[in-house]
C-alpha cells in the first residue's frame, strides 16, 4: 500500500485537487453543476484541448516543446477544408473529397512534424528555437492560403466528428480517449515509448547504449503532429469553420495543463493519464465559474495559480521525502 | 577578420545591410530617412522588451509573462493617472514599480520554489492577465491623457523620435550594467553554469531576483512607450506576442539555454523583423507573408548556428586526438 502510494504521489494528488474543484463547484452552485446539459457541453469542449494537450506532452516527454501544435492544428483543419471544396464538384462525391481533403491535411501536419523532428533530432537544433519557427512559419503559412479570412462550408458529413453522439458518448470525447489510449500505450508497451522516456531522462546515456536519439526524436514530432492535426479536426468540425488564429490562446494552456498533469519539463517523466485529469480539472473548474456567473478571465487566472500552487506542493513534499 | 566572421551579429547586419539594398532598389521610398525614422519609433516598444528578454535569456532562464506584466502595467498606470491625475514621470513611475514588483514576484518563485521558468512564467502570465481582466472587466480605454500624444510625437535635434531614443537609452544602460558591474558579469555566470556561479560565490538569488525585476522593469517601461504608439489601452493588445520578442532576440544571436548573447544582436534581431514587415509592404507584397518570411528566417538562422556549432565541436574533438 505504501509502495503504491509512493510510486502514484503524482496522481494521488491530482485526484485530491480534482475532488476538490468538485466539491467547491457541487456546493456553491449544485442545482447546476451536475446536469446532463453541464456535463454534456463539457464533453463537448475538453476534447480538442485535451488532444493538443496530448501533442504537446509528447514533446515534453523528451524535454522540449511543441509550440507549433496549434498553428498545424489550424493548418490540417485549413487545408482539409480548401481541399475538400475544390475537388468536390470535380469529383462528383463528397465522401470522396472528404477522403482527399484529411489525407492532403493529415501530410501536411506530418511535414511540419517531419521539419520539426529532423531539425532536433538530426541537425541538433533546440527543441524551442526550431518550434518557434516552425509555429512562425506555419502560422505564416495558413495567412496566406486563407488571406486572413475564415473558411467556413465544411461538408456535413464529417461535421458528426464535432458535434455526433455515439452509444451516448460525444463523438470527440470518443476520439479523445481513444488518442489517450493509444498514445499511453506506445508510451508504456513499445521501444519507441521507452526509449522516448529514456532519452528525456538522458540522452547522452541513450547514446552511448546505442539508441538512435535523432529517430526517436523524429518520431516525437510526428506524432506530436499527429496529434495536433487530430485536434484540428475536431475544432474544424465543432466551429463549422477553419482560421489561421483559431485556438491560439490554447498554446501556453496546454503546457501548463501537461505540467499540471505531472509531466516534467526537462523531459523523462509524464503519464497520459495525469493529464487526462488535469485537463479534466480544468475543465470542471472554467465551466464551474462560468455556471457562477463569474467572468471566464477568472478561471484563467486560477489555471495559473493551480498550476504554482500544485508546483510548490510537490517542491515543498519531495523536500520532506 | 576571422573572429568576425564568426559572428552571428556580422551575418545579421550583412543580411540587413542587402535586404535594405534590395527593398531601396525595388522601391528608393525605403531608404529615406523619415521611413527609417519611423520604423524606429514604431519598433521602439518591441525593442525595450527585446534587451529585458535578452538579459533573462542571459542568466539562463526564460520569461514568457513579461507581455503580461506589460498589459497590467499599461493598463494600471493609464487607470490611475485619468482617476487621480498625473503627468509622464508618474507614468513611468507607476508602470515600472508595478513591473519590478510582478518580476520579482517570477525571481522569487522560481528561485525558491524551484520551477522551471517556462513553467512558472507560464503560470504567472496567466494569472496576472486573469486578473487584469476580472479587474478591468476587459473595457477598452480609448481617451489617454494628452501627454501620451506630446511623448509619441516629440523628436530630438535631427528628427530622431524620442521613443527610439528611450530604446537606445535602454540598450547603454543595460550594456553598462552587462559589461561594468559585478551584478552583470554574475549574470553571465549564472547562466554559463549555475553551479559554478554558486562555487565562485556569487549569490544566485540576487542575481536571480534583479533579472526577473529588470525584466518587469523593462516591460513597465516599455507599457507606457506602448501607450504612446498606441494611443488608447485595450487590454489584450501586447499578451500573445511574447514569443515574437523572444524571437528576435534569439535571431540576434543569444543562446537560449543562457550565457551568451549580445545586446547588438537583440537589436540586430529586431532589426531584421522591422525591415521585413515594413520592407515587403513597401515592395507591395502583402503583408501576409510576413510571417512565413520570418519563420523562415528563423529556421534558417537557428539551422546555421547549429552547424556552427557541430563544427565546431567536432574541430576541437579532432584536435584533441593525436
Amino acid at each position: 500500500m505504501r509502495r503504491f502510494l509512493n510510486s502514484h504521489r503524482e496522481l494521488l494528488a491530482l485526484t485530491v485537487v480534482l475532488l476538490v474543484v468538485l466539491l467547491v463547484m457541487l456546493l456553491l452552485s449544485p442545482e447546476r453543476f451536475l446536469t446532463p446539459n453541464n456535463l454534456r457541453s463539457m464533453a463537448f469542449q475538453l476534447p480538442e484541448i485535451g488532444i493538443l494537450t496530448l501533442a504537446m506532452m509528447v514533446a515534453m516527454l523528451h524535454g522540449g516543446i511543441n509550440l507549433a501544435a496549434v498553428g498545424t492544428a489550424n493548418l490540417t483543419a485549413i487545408i482539409t477544408v480548401l481541399v475538400i471544396h475544390a475537388t468536390a464538384p470535380m469529383l462528383g462525391s463528397e465522401w470522396l473529397a472528404v477522403a482527399l481533403g484529411l489525407g492532403t491535411g493529415f501530410a501536411a501536419s506530418l511535414l511540419v512534424g517531419l521539419l520539426s523532428g529532423f531539425l532536433v533530432g538530426y541537425v541538433g537544433v533546440s527543441s524551442i528555437l526550431t518550434t518557434l519557427g516552425t509555429m512562425t512559419l506555419v502560422n505564416g503559412v495558413c495567412i496566406v492560403i486563407t488571406g486572413g479570412s475564415t473558411i467556413s462550408r465544411v461538408p456535413e458529413s464529417i461535421l458528426f466528428i464535432g458535434n455526433g453522439v455515439l452509444l451516448g458518448i460525444p463523438v470527440p470525447l470518443l476520439i479523445f480517449l481513444l488518442c489517450g489510449a493509444g498514445l499511453s500505450l506506445v508510451l508504456s508497451r513499445t521501444v519507441f515509448g521507452f526509449n522516448l522516456y529514456m532519452l528525456g531522462t538522458n540522452s547522452e546515456a541513450t547514446r552511448y547504449a546505442g539508441i538512435n536519439n535523432a529517430r526517436t526524436l523524429l518520431g516525437v514530432y510526428l506524432a506530436s503532429s499527429f496529434f495536433a492535426s487530430i485536434a484540428g479536426i475536431i475544432m474544424m468540425a465543432r466551429f463549422n469553420s477553419a482560421k489561421a488564429d483559431y485556438g491560439q490562446s490554447y498554446l501556453l494552456v496546454t503546457v501548463l495543463a501537461a505540467v499540471l498533469g505531472g509531466t516534467s519539463a526537462s523531459g523523462g517523466y509524464g503519464k497520459v493519464i495525469g493529464v487526462i485529469f488535469a485537463i479534466v480539472m480544468l475543465q470542471m473548474l472554467a465551466s464551474g465559474l462560468n455556471l457562477l456567473g463569474v467572468d471566464p478571465f477568472f478561471a484563467i487566472a486560477m489555471w495559473g495559480a493551480i498550476l504554482l500552487l500544485v508546483m510548490a506542493l510537490k517542491h515543498f513534499l519531495r523536500q520532506r521525502a | 577578420m576571422r573572429k568576425l566572421l564568426q559572428r552571428n551579429e556580422f551575418f545579421l547586419a550583412v543580411l540587413i545591410v542587402a535586404l535594405g539594398l534590395g527593398f531601396t532598389i525595388a522601391n528608393p521610398k525605403f531608404a529615406t530617412i523619415g521611413n527609417l525614422m519611423d520604423l524606429i519609433k514604431s519598433y521602439s516598444f518591441f525593442g525595450i522588451l527585446s534587451v529585458g528578454v535578452l538579459v533573462v535569456l542571459l542568466s539562463g532562464g526564460i520569461d514568457i509573462s513579461f507581455t503580461a506584466i506589460a498589459q497590467v502595467a499599461e493598463y494600471a498606470s493609464v487607470a490611475l493617472i485619468l482617476q487621480f491625475g498625473g503627468n509622464l514621470w508618474t507614468a513611468f513611475l507607476v508602470a515600472c514599480c508595478i513591473g519590478t514588483v510582478l518580476g520579482a514576484v517570477n525571481g522569487l518563485l522560481i528561485h525558491f520554489i524551484r520551477i522551471p521558468p517556462i513553467i512558472t512564467t507560464i503560470g504567472t502570465l496567466n494569472l496576472y492577465y486573469g486578473i487584469l481582466y476580472v479587474l478591468s472587466g476587459g473595457q477598452i480605454i480609448y481617451q489617454v491623457p494628452e501627454f501620451y500624444r506630446a511623448l509619441a510625437g516629440a523628436t530630438l535635434p535631427g528628427n530622431f523620435p524620442v521613443l527610439g531614443a528611450f530604446w537606445l537609452g535602454a540598450v547603454i544602460l543595460t550594456g553598462w550594467i552587462l559589461k561594468y558591474s559585478v551584478l552583470g558579469r554574475s549574470i553571465f555566470a549564472l547562466g554559463g553554469s549555475e553551479i559554478a556561479a554558486i562555487r565562485v560565490g556569487f549569490n544566485i538569488l540576487k542575481t536571480r531576483l534583479f533579472v526577473y525585476s529588470f525584466m518587469g522593469f523593462v516591460a513597465g517601461f516599455a507599457a507606457v512607450v506602448h501607450t504612446a504608439l498606441v494611443q488608447s489601452v485595450i487590454p489584450n493588445s501586447i499578451v500573445g506576442r511574447e514569443l515574437d520578442v523572444i524571437a528576435a532576440v534569439v535571431l540576434g544571436g543569444a543562446n537560449i539555454m543562457g550565457g551568451s548573447g549580445s545586446l547588438l544582436g537583440a537589436c540586430l534581431g529586431v532589426a531584421l523583423l522591422a525591415m521585413l514587415g515594413n520592407g515587403l509592404t513597401m515592395i507591395g507584397m502583402s503583408s501576409y507573408w510576413n510571417n512565413v518570411m520570418i519563420g523562415l528566417v528563423i529556421l534558417v538562422g537557428v539551422t546555421a548556428s547549429a552547424i556552427q556549432r557541430n563544427l565546431q565541436v567536432r574541430r576541437r574533438v579532432a584536435n584533441l586526438s593525436p
